[in-house]
């Protein structure tokens, strides 16, 4: 049987998925592998979580523990109250109505028309034909699909089958939405409108989101908090803002990074230039980089040759990058006095290895 | 028509009643290996190595069976399961005796064709329905046989038509139908005509089966 887990009702409210040092291990002819190493997670409710990892990191064994298709070696799955090992068989059928889910191949079924797959999850309710048809046709008007609801799935494009995907997973009233990688067989523009899709099925819905991803624009664009994962472990996690402007680890950096094409930007300049003085900067939070650049400018009797620059928007942070070419007798001060503005400062030539 | 078929016109009746028996043997028998042969398709699907309820051993054990059965070659297995079939109808002879061997020798066939047909359909299809909370019993009507309907039905009228062939063999040994008639008749008293008038009913029946069988196949293909 069922055991609810001794916690306040306060707690209960806020936290919907505890992971408690859960590990997946797989036997592979002679070798063990783990997939899941001791990893320890709290989503809260109405959230929306994101992990992220390269491919193999364990993310889709990880996130399959929530809905118990995969099943922990050891360590506990909690969801909204329920430890899932107690669970029985039917019980455990009934809770996985409660936890939609979506794919990166979408996983429809051909053979059925898109009404017909939105209300799939339902045929095995007590509700009548015409019950049935009217909720898939709400969830269809939910996801802006309705005229296709005869259509049969090979008859849409990507981000069409995504939105039908997203119309069953909501079919029965879920309270967590997982999505493994729906985004990722998608086009750049497709992915945003799914993304602002689901930003707007939390916000209306209330349904709390766990993704997973290894695109970091897809948590800067609607996470609240993230989980970074490397072989099996959780080796960062906290508010995407926090881990954006302090990233802890090499792996975090490198995601951030890719999401203002920095790589890209100083591989080319190193490539390209042999000046002396390039210097990578770095601008989080509320300082404005143009103004204090030309500042420093005016102070130094400096010139500032911008290389590259990039401003982004990370969950209502500003975070803006900078590859200046400077020149002058008091380049050093002016760093100084960047500094002191709290922007971050890097000789480029420094960098050279990454 | 006297001129080209001089026997076949006199034996009108008797080709006409072993058409029935042929149509018999074809649809009982068909009826029962498809029951048995979808059933055991089915439970290869399930148990085998990442299916929805692996099962190593068990799995291991019905595939070897199925390959044991489809390598007896059909002209042996009328022979060698006798005693079964006149334990089970109580004679070895006539079109119902034959119902044994045929059954024995096409389930084997179709249990095969059906597991290579449900491989196809995804299994990401499969992890969806596992994830709405489906149990295994849901997934095999809902998905499975839902998914793979168009294939099955490919698959059923390759072997319907694979047992038209094996109920003309078991009429040469003893069971009567078209195949009796083809080869006891026909080709025994030289009657070439009554052999030729044999193949072309059957083939009439292998065409109309292609037919109809192609068009449900069409219907129920949604891509």
């Amino acid at each position: 049987m069922a055991r609810k887990v001794g916690v306040s009702m306060e707690d209960a409210r806020q936290t919907i998925i505890k992971l408690q040092d859960t590990v997946v291990t797989f036997k592979r002819k002679n070798d063990l592998i783990t997939a899941v190493d001791h990893v320890s997670l709290e989503i809260k409710r109405g959230e929306i979580f994101g992990i992220i990892g390269y491919s193999g990191a364990g993310k889709s064994t990880l996130i399959r523990l929530i809905n118990h298709l995969q099943l922990p070696t050891s360590g506990k799955v909690i969801v909204d109250g329920d430890v899932l090992e107690d669970l029985e068989q039917r019980q455990f059928q009934a809770m996985r109505k409660k936890i939609g889910m979506i794919f990166q191949h979408f996983n429809l079924m051909n053979s059925r028309t898109v009404l017909n797959n939105v209300e799939f999850p339902l045929l095995g309710e007590k509700l009548s034909k015409s019950e049935r048809r009217a909720k898939g046709m709400d969830l269809l008007q939910l996801v802006g699909l309705t005229e296709m609801a005869d259509a049969f799935p090979t008859q849409l494009s990507g981000g069409q089958k995504q939105r039908v995907a997203i119309a069953r997973a909501l079919a029965n009233n879920p309270d967590i939405l997982v999505s493994d990688e729906a985004t990722s067989a998608l086009d750049p523009k497709t992915t945003l409108s799914i993304l602002k899709l689901l930003q707007h099925l939390n916000r209306q819905l209330g349904v709390t989101i766990v993704l997973i991803t290894h695109e970091i624009q897809v948590i800067q664009t609607i996470c609240n908090r993230v989980a970074v994962m490397e072989q099996g472990k959780i080796i960062e996690q906290g508010n995407v803002t926090e881990v954006f402007r302090r990233p802890k680890k090499q792996l975090t950096r490198e995601f951030i990074d890719t999401s203002i094409n920095i790589q890209e930007a100083l591989s080319r300049i190193q490539k390209n230039n042999d000046r002396q003085k390039i210097y990578f900067l770095k601008f989080v939070g509320e300082t404005t980089n143009q103004v204090v650049v030309t500042e420093m400018a005016q102070k130094f009797n400096i010139s500032a040759n911008i290389l590259f620059a990039n401003v982004d928007q990370i969950d209502n942070l500003t975070v803006g990058v900078m590859i200046l070419d400077l020149h002058g007798s008091e380049v050093n001060a002016g760093i100084d006095f960047l500094r002191d503005q709290s922007v971050e400062v890097e000789e480029v030539v420094k960098r050279v290895d990454i | 028509m006297k001129h080209l078929f001089p026997h076949a016109i006199t034996m009108q009746n008797d080709i006409l009643h072993a058409t029935l028996e042929t149509i018999y043997m074809t649809t009982i028998s068909a009826l029962v290996a498809g029951l048995i042969g979808l059933a055991i398709g089915l439970v290869l699907t399930l148990t085998q190595p990442g299916g929805i309820a692996e099962d190593r051993i068990f799995y291991n054990i019905l595939d070897k069976i199925v390959n044991l059965l489809r390598s007896i070659p059909f002209i042996i297995l009328l022979a060698i399961i006798s005693p079964l079939t006149s334990f089970l109808v109580g004679t070895t002879v006539g079109t119902t005796a034959a119902l044994v061997p045929l059954v024995v020798g096409i389930f084997p066939f179709y249990a095969r064709q059906i597991q290579i047909t449900l491989q196809e359909v995804g299994p990401g299809v499969i992890e969806a329905a596992q994830s709405m909370g489906l149990n295994n019993i849901e997934i095999v009507y809902r998905v499975f046989l839902r998914e793979g309907l168009a294939d099955i039905i490919r698959v059923t009228t390759l072997t319907i038509i694979s047992l038209i062939g094996l109920t003309t063999m078991a009429g040469a040994v003893g069971a009567g139908g078209l195949g009796n008639v083809a080869i006891s008749i026909g080709y025994a008293r030289f009657q070439n005509d009554v052999t030729f008038v044999c193949m072309v009913i059957l083939l009439a029946m292998v065409f109309a089966i292609q037919f109809i069988g192609d068009q449900m196949a069409n219907y129920f293909t949604k891509f």
